[in-house]
């Protein structure tokens, strides 16, 4: 059932977001829910420690983020860790939907799955982790890639 | 306080005193709540709830100002709520007690006020390395704007403060000493007495944080004799949104107004202005009434069940916390002075805070997680964060054997 965290086949934002909604279906509970989040985070692979560095960190109050992008034919690759294995499972899901994909697509994702997968309130304006700051982020990579292509 | 003998308390009644509590029905997450964040925030009783509601029903009306009936009613239920709060602290006259926003209002009161009066280049302020950021940043930003120096109290891995660097600190540069009486984190109860004992021997001020003591226990500001006492409304089952700065009236009617507007004068012309008696030259602005009120009623209802009672009852629950947490494998408990109070503290080997909290949550059970607006506390013992779990004299043995239950769970889930 686990799929692959990169995805390195042809499918758009809204497919994968569509599989992750599905994968999560399975479970009424939230025990099931959290078990699979827990599994993709551990899943993640690993940053690169030259991405690993101070620059790279995106604070939440609880839980730090590092998030590393880079472009490689037109298409952003995120790379990603967290020091907290549910906000980890978190970003493994936000690098399934959002990577490999264009500047343009990255910014027009509405990313409603994690509403639809019931774990709304790693979105909740609170500042318990970093994953809004994450998302804020990616997002902002995409725009500086897209005005630097733009420009070039 | 664990400093008081512990006796089984099987009169406390638990039952009643729950259903004091409206909140404490509900579910979270499909589950029972059980609440351990009470150092936080604690519940309303439904008396506090009430007098809130009478307010905005019935009394409407501001204070101090009209001479239409309403005004006059609420003026005195308003300054009645003053001196309960003077009784509860047992302050020698009602304009010492200060109404704030809170705690963190009532110190930045204190360092601004205080501060432009007393503090200059080269003079020294004393706080310890427990403090909650309320009781750091006002007196770090005052040492920058004048010049001052902030000075640190160790303590020592048990999280009791070093009192023989402590009077090694006080100097004669020193111009006032502020201490938190217990740690948010820790749960210490501080030898408050004996630092401002020392601290008086060279006649310098001591402002006591009291956000987490008044809910636990009496406080005689007489008795203790501090200069300054802060402490929250919402901590010890109030609203939110008021707290209390008591000072001693020959300090506060020296020192300068902290914000001034309506409320705080006696004449204005665009010339000059004359600044109205204690306590009214510091509550700038119309206050938050209903908390007042809601403040009053929360220390009648703690008066009533006794803090004495209150106090054995939530011994209990803490030394029935701590042996059971000891047994859960991988938990070490980060702060374990002689003198505590029913907040426990603790990290998880190879786990983070925020996992535990999080799943926690999802069983229904409030813990707080992060670093408790004490980062150089964290800094330490060395740790990201710590989990902590703070009770309240309307928690039981139970929930804590489900906490438990709850907390090994979530460590094999996680691990």
């Amino acid at each position: 059932m686990k799929k692959p965290l990169v995805c390195l086949n042809k499918m758009t934002i809204e497919e994968t977001e569509q599989d992750i909604i599905e994968e999560f279906e399975v479970f009424d509970e939230w025990l099931g829910k959290y078990e699979l989040l827990i599994d993709m985070g551990k899943s993640l692979p690993i940053l690169a420690e030259k991405n690993r560095t101070e620059d790279k960190i995106i604070k939440g109050c609880q839980s730090t983020v590092w998030l590393h992008s880079e472009l490689a034919d037109g298409k952003i690759i995120f790379t990603a860790d967290s020091d907290a294995i549910i906000t980890k499972g978190m970003v493994a899901l936000m690098i399934r939907v959002l990577s490999n994909h264009t500047p343009d697509d990255i910014l027009n994702a509405k990313l409603d799955f994690v509403d639809k997968i019931g774990l709304t309130q790693h979105l909740s304006p609170t500042r318990s982790n970093g994953l809004v700051s994450m998302i804020k982020q990616m997002k902002l990579d995409a725009l500086a890639y897209k005005s630097k292509n733009s420009v070039s | 306080m664990s400093n008081s003998k512990t006796i089984p308390n099987t009169n406390f009644p638990i039952e009643k005193i729950r259903e004091d509590f409206p909140i404490l029905s509900r579910k979270v997450n499909g589950k029972a709540l059980i609440y351990f964040d009470s150092a936080s925030t604690a519940h309303k009783p439904q008396v506090v709830i009430d007098a809130i509601d009478a307010f905005y029903k019935y009394q409407n009306s501001n204070i101090h100002r009209g001479v239409h009936t309403l005004s006059q009613q609420i003026t005195i239920e308003y300054e009645k709520a003053r001196s309960i709060v003077q009784e509860h602290l047992n302050a020698k006259h009602a304009r010492e007690i200060i109404f704030t926003k809170g705690t963190t209002d009532s110190i930045n009161l204190v360092a601004s006020s205080f501060g432009r009066k007393f503090i200059f280049e080269g003079d020294e302020i004393i706080i310890s390395c427990m403090e909650h950021h309320s009781n750091i940043l006002p007196w770090q930003q005052l040492c920058k704007e004048r010049g001052a120096v902030l000075k640190v109290i160790p303590i020592s891995d048990e999280g009791e403060l070093v009192m023989d660097e402590y009077k090694k600190l006080l100097s004669d540069k020193t111009r006032i000493v502020a201490v938190t009486h217990i740690s948010n984190v820790l749960g210490t109860i501080n030898p408050v007495k004996e630092i401002i004992d020392l601290a008086h021997e060279k006649n310098i001020p001591v402002l006591i944080d009291g956000a987490q003591s008044v809910p636990h226990s009496s406080v005689d500001v007489q008795e203790l004799d501090c200069d300054f006492y802060c402490f929250s409304a919402h901590k010890i089952y109030g609203p939110t949104g008021v707290g209390v700065l008591y000072g001693k009236e020959s300090l506060l009617k020296i020192m300068p107004p902290y914000q001034t507007g309506g409320g705080t004068i006696e004449t204005v012309t665009f010339e000059k202005t004359v600044f109205a008696d204690l306590p009214l030259k510091f509550e700038a602005g119309t206050p938050h009434i209903s908390g007042g009120l809601g403040l009053g009623a929360a220390l009648n209802y703690l008066n009533e069940i006794g803090l004495k009672e209150i106090s054995l009852y939530e011994d209990e629950l803490l030394k029935y916390a701590t042996e059971a947490l000891n047994k859960v494998q991988g938990v070490k408990i980060i702060g374990t002075a002689l003198h505590k109070v029913a907040v426990i503290s603790f990290v998880i080997e190879r786990l983070h805070p925020f996992d535990i909290g999080t799943i926690l949550d999802q069983l229904g059970i409030a813990v707080r997680t992060g670093h408790h607006c004490t980062q150089p506390l964290m800094q330490r013992f060395g740790v990201a964060g710590m989990v902590r779990v703070s009770f309240s004299f309307y928690n039981t043995k139970d929930e804590i054997n489900i906490f438990i239950k709850g907390l090994e769970k979530t460590i094999s889930m996680l691990k």
